[in-house]
């Protein structure tokens, strides 16, 4: 086999993986968008705040430590534990549940019937307030994310040896594929199949999936709508908490991270904003299409094609698809 | 037959129908300084089939969505199995036992037909959010169960051959029944109806109506409803509330109402024989 389409191969496989952490993000925009027809800016932010609190719960931090400090003349950073994550992880649960009901407590109760670009600014607010709480909780420094649920098992890290030698016998050349690649992947494909089926198969699904069909047909048969978009943002909170432990795991826990929330954008162009799959098929075509693209057309234009090229593509589809390749045409009968 | 007695008394069909279920009193409704409702009394009895009827305006449907907890009165009460109900949310209405249908159809659109109807049952699930999504012990069997209900429901109104059709590609008339389903599957205490013909051809107004009579005579349901159409509350109802203009100007049986001076007048007076 030519060299060159080894490599390829090996490009696109990352490709995917890279993917598969896009789509992640994106689906917790779709799961907002469906239900309540927010487009919520603060998705990346909320990613970030997630990996933040669980980063800090399990290194004992002492949530606005430099706030108490600064007003009680104190100087305690630490409680001086360090907890698993099989702890840390339903408290950070809890604690984006948490989130849920007071965004829509003190937000979007309020703003309910506005206008859509209304909510999507309250979303915007949202997300800086969101990212200067989590500063003035936990800090600003970059923190390393050690996702273990006992002492032994960990989230793994760095090459899948299996692959690396199976991939060196058949092609004389062995594929770089990251562990925590194909765990994301892992995770993310079990959480659209619990996520499908969920909405499927129980009460509270179907009565999401009313709530996003039709407000006032679903207050007729019994569904409380502040119910069920509390439920809907803790849904779209425990996404973001996987998308920031994969994310802050792979490439630390930062502020830069609720930049990827950018990077979904051009996914749900792609998607479409109201389809799950679309969520997915989406972030593996942005993934494998710019990992493709750099090793293509990288080298001939100077590199650095990553930056722009989702975007590109994302202007393409809102020309000539701009329902996307999964999302309803809108269809106004007269 | 106007009195506020709990007794119960027997139809022109010879069918008994029980105690009062709810009563209206003194209800006001204002939208600003509009008055689309002004201090009407009336009550709804266990199993009979109770029709709001009256010219366009005349506050039927804000009527209904008083009854529903859509508008909350300004004035007067609604009282509700033996006891005053306080204002309430639209969804909690629903909880206790009223389900109703729309004028325009509020289905949910991109949902099958089968979907549509368990939303119906929604009041019945009891399951826990945990127990939802591990798909474990009282969610497993409570799906499966109401799925059985549905099921008889979706034979009853002959709409099995499309159970899986998303409900937005039917047409009106068969929505329509989609919605009357999905109401019943909730085994309501009071099934309000809002104009159940409203757009129909014959041939469905008559089928609607068929189902209607074979709701209530089937499961017993006490239906409230709104119509236009004359002659089909006159075959439908019980005993019929006539309003004009936010005021009720008769009450009373199909016979007594068509005998009634008032609402000849206001409503009637137009027929040529």
């Amino acid at each position: 086999m030519p060299e060159q389409l080894v490599f390829a191969m090996e490009v696109f496989l990352n490709g995917l993986m890279a993917g598969v952490l896009y789509a992640l993000v994106a689906l917790g925009f779709v799961l907002i968008y469906k239900a309540s027809g927010i487009f919520n800016f603060a998705q990346g932010v909320m990613a970030l705040f997630a990996a933040m609190t669980l980063v800090g719960i399990q290194n004992g931090q002492i949530p606005f430590a430099p706030l108490i400090n600064a007003t009680l003349g104190t100087n305690a950073h630490f409680f001086g534990w360090n907890l698993p994550s099989a702890i840390s992880l339903p408290l950070t649960v809890g604690v984006m549940i948490l989130l849920a009901w007071a965004v829509q407590r003190f937000v979007f109760r309020h703003l309910v019937g506005q206008e859509p670009i209304i909510l999507f600014m309250a979303t915007i607010g949202l997300a800086y307030f969101l990212e200067g709480v989590a500063d003035l909780m936990w800090g600003s420094e970059i923190k390393k994310l050690d996702f273990c649920l006992t002492a032994e098992t960990c989230l793994p890290q760095g090459i899948n040896l299996a692959i690396d030698e199976a991939t060196y016998n058949w092609f004389g050349y062995g594929f770089f594929i990251d562990n925590l690649d194909i765990t994301a992947a892992i995770v993310a494909v079990l959480l659209v199949g619990a996520l499908v089926a969920f909405s499927q198969y129980t009460k509270h699904g179907r009565a999401m999936r009313a709530v996003a069909d039709d407000h006032q047909a679903a207050l007729s048969v019994g569904i409380s709508l502040d119910f069920i978009w509390v439920l809907v943002w803790s849904v779209a909170g425990f996404v973001a908490l996987v998308a920031g432990i994969m994310w802050g795991a792979k490439s630390g826990v930062q502020f830069s991270l609720s930049l990827i929330a950018l990077k979904a954008l051009p996914v749900l162009m792609l998607g479409g904003f109201t389809s799950i799959p679309g969520a997915i098929v989406g972030g593996l075509i942005i993934g494998v299409g710019e990992k493709l693209f750099e090793f293509a057309i990288g080298p001939m234009v100077g590199g650095a094609t990553e930056n722009w090229f989702a975007y590109v593509l994302a202007l393409l589809f809102l020309v000539f698809r701009p329902q996307g390749l999964f999302g309803e045409k809108i269809i106004e009968r007269v | 037959m106007n009195d506020m007695s709990n007794d119960s008394y027997v139809t022109e069909d010879g069918r008994t129908i029980g105690g009062v279920v709810m009563e209206m009193k003194n209800i006001t409704l204002r939208f600003g300084g509009v008055k689309a409702i002004t201090d009407i009394s009336f009550d709804i009895r266990e199993g009979e089939i109770r029709a709001i009827i009256g010219p366009n305006g005349a506050g039927k449907s804000s009527m209904l969505n008083v009854i529903s907890g859509f508008y909350v009165p300004q004035e007067g009460e609604v009282w509700y199995k033996g006891r005053k109900r306080p204002p309430m949310k639209p969804y909690e209405v629903a909880q206790q036992g009223i389900a109703r249908t729309f004028q325009n159809i509020a289905l949910f659109e991109g949902m099958t037909v089968l979907d549509n109807v368990m939303t119906g049952r929604i009041r019945q699930m009891q399951a826990g959010l945990l127990s939802q999504a591990l798909w474990r012990g009282k969610a497993e069997r409570e799906e499966i169960e109401n799925r059985a209900q549905v099921e008889k429901i979706i034979d009853f109104l002959e709409i099995q051959h499309i159970r899986k059709t998303p409900v937005g590609r039917l047409p009106y008339g068969l929505k329509k029944r989609v919605e009357l389903a999905r109401a019943l599957a909730a085994e309501p205490s009071i099934l309000l109806l809002d104009e159940p013909m409203a757009g129909m051809n014959v041939e469905e107004k008559e089928d609607m109506s068929r189902f209607i009579l074979d709701v209530n005579d089937e499961f017993g349901t006490t239906i409230a409803l709104i119509e236009h159409d004359m002659g089909v509350v006159m075959d439908l109802s019980d005993r019929v509330v006539v309003m004009d203009y936010g005021k009720k100007i008769g009450d009373g049986t199909p016979s007594e109402v068509r005998s009634n001076q008032a609402v000849i007048d206001a409503y009637l007076g137009v027929a040529h024989d």
